[in-house]
């Protein structure tokens, strides 16, 4: 076979398979994200079938399925959203920064990853995900829920760090100096308060320099400027992901609601191909010896989960098992635990170990985290006393 | 009445309040433009036991339901001096014969001297309709009249 050909039917395999597992997964009422990594080691090197032609495509797909990912990320929140939520849980934010970070970089360190490792896993293990949680909330009809809230702005606040985050682990892992490093934080922390701030105020002129009534316009407009900045961003060592999210967060209102509609589709498809890349790229057979620790650090980090959100539920005033269900919505770990694990991948300087371990965390969590969701009250109740009031009629 | 406001970022927004017998009941706004009635359950006000979504036609029905009750319990207070006055509701069916008519052709005040005092639409009030004002399906009727007359007026609604 041609390698065009070759390619063309490895690419259709796949895309129709990841088609078969969205569709089981979402009859199971699942997040396809698993199915997607699953999918990714079965065809990837040393993977039931080994699929060469489309590596190349798959590898630039999957960073188009970052930036997308992170974009859509962005138009999510209004830049004013994000300040009311910053200022409301910013002590939830840093409890669980500092809970959740700890025992992924930990455990780098136990397994002699050293410092790169540790800012990985740490990463791995901190951010929440959103899209999992969001579905978890709506389809539990926890939408009323006066603990909802409470686990959106712990989302919010994980979000902001992210972009703050991923700029500083570019740099750690294209090994610049202490100085260097210290650079990129500067640039990181003063190109996002400049971002937001101006999206705060001048929003509307980035909404209006993308928008048209045309469709197709307007959809070439947004995906050509979020590359763009993405690669901007990347020349500037910031992060091509963490450029698309300021993007996202510039273009606000209708065109923020109409940018979202638009690329769903879109990142839909490449977002699984990322997530497929980067199944291909580890070895099934590296998964079994991290399988323990996966296990142990996917239990402790849902235990360090549960303490943040039943916190920052308490602190608003949520009854218990309000406070339960807020803990149990955190959770789920996903598409941002692999980005981040896919960054350190693709520039070569952690272990190959890692991967399989992030590759195993995510598959517990993102499996685990919609199980806690759905019954975290009744394994919580033996820790929840009833109110004893009777009901009011 | 003290209405909550709640933020979620991300998905919408919640508006909500506390009634007398303790249950927190309102409604979630989405993004995407639709509306969701909320109402807790009574031992953990923090959930909620019913969570339904609403088409807009749906919230609209719900609101005219509601504010019509409201708007038909403030008139009969007012005519309770007055003896053999009631206040009623009619709603025009999908099958009506006159919905999509000027109100006028029904003729109800002549023929059963019952007045239609307002006309609750998708959640707005027409306050003392004229008789050239067009009757939809789903419009909610506030007549006042005997209770005779408003017997046949319900008749002439439903059959012409």
């Amino acid at each position: 076979m041609d390698p065009l050909a070759q390619t063309l039917v490895e690419l259709g395999a796949v895309v129709f398979c990841l088609g078969l597992l969205a569709r089981l997964a979402g009859r199971i009422g699942m997040s396809p994200i698993p199915f997607y990594l699953l999918g990714g080691l079965a065809f990837g090197a040393g993977g039931i079938i080994k699929l060469e032609g489309m590596h190349e495509f798959a590898h630039l797909s999957g960073e188009i399925g970052v930036i997308l990912l992170l974009l859509m990320l962005g138009l999510e929140y209004t830049a004013a959203e994000l300040f009311t939520g910053l200022r409301r849980s910013w002590q939830a934010g840093i409890l669980d920064l500092v809970l959740n970070f700890l025992p992924g970089a930990g455990l780098a360190l136990l397994l002699g990853w050293g410092a790169v490792g540790a800012m990985v896993m740490g990463g791995v293990t901190y951010i929440s995900s959103s899209g999992i949680a969001a579905k978890v909330i709506t389809d539990l009809g926890r939408l009323g829920n006066r603990e909802t809230p409470v686990v959106l702005s712990i989302l919010v606040f994980e979000d902001l760090a992210m972009a703050v985050y991923l700029p500083i682990l570019t740099a750690t892992l294209a090994g610049v100096g202490f100085l260097g490093g210290l650079t990129t934080v500067g640039i990181a922390l003063a190109v996002v308060t400049v971002v937001l701030k101006v999206a705060l105020r001048h929003g509307h002129h980035v909404s209006k320099a993308v928008h048209s009534e045309n469709s197709e316009v307007f959809l070439l407009n947004v995906l050509g400027a979020a590359l763009l900045v993405a690669g901007a961003a990347s020349a500037m060592q910031v992060s091509a992901a963490v450029g698309a999210f300021m993007l996202g967060i510039a273009i606000s209102g209708s065109t923020a609601h109409n940018a979202t509609r638009i690329l769903e589709p879109l990142r839909d498809l490449f977002a699984a191909i990322f997530f497929v890349a980067f199944g291909l790229n580890t070895d099934p057979a590296s998964i079994p010896p991290v399988l323990g620790w996966a296990l142990v650090l996917a239990l402790a980090t849902a235990g360090t989960k549960m303490v943040t959100g039943i916190w920052a539920a308490k602190q608003a005033g949520i009854a218990r098992p309000g406070r339960f269900r807020a803990g149990a919505a955190l959770v789920a770990r996903g598409e941002f635990s692999i980005v981040i694990a896919g960054l350190a991948v693709a520039s070569g300087a952690i272990p190959h170990d890692l991967a399989a371990l992030a590759t195993a965390y995510v598959l517990l969590m993102a499996v685990m985290g919609p199980l806690a969701a759905r019954y975290v009250e009744p394994l919580a109740r033996p820790f929840i006393r009833r109110p004893a009031v009777a009901p009011q009629l | 009445m003290n209405v909550d406001e709640t933020n979620l970022p991300g998905l919408g927004r919640r508006k909500d309040f506390m009634t007398a017998s303790g249950r927190r009941i309102g409604v979630v706004e989405l993004r995407e433009g639709q509306t969701e009635l909320i109402v807790s359950t009574w031992d953990d006000p923090d959930t909620c036991q019913a969570s339904i979504p609403l088409t807009s036609d749906e919230a609209a029905t719900l609101g005219n339901l509601l504010g019509g009750m409201h708007l038909a319990m403030k008139l009969t207070e007012e005519h309770k001096d007055v003896p053999g006055i009631v206040t009623r509701q009619f709603s025009i069916a999908a099958d009506s014969p006159f919905q999509n008519q000027p109100m006028g052709k029904a003729s109800i005040r002549t023929r059963c001297g019952v007045s239609i005092v307002a006309i609750m639409r998708e959640g707005e009030v027409l306050p003392s309709p004229g008789p050239d004002v067009v009757l939809h399906a789903g419009d909610l009727l506030v007549a006042v009249g005997t209770q005779e007359g408003l017997d046949s007026a319900a008749d002439i609604l439903r059959h012409g």
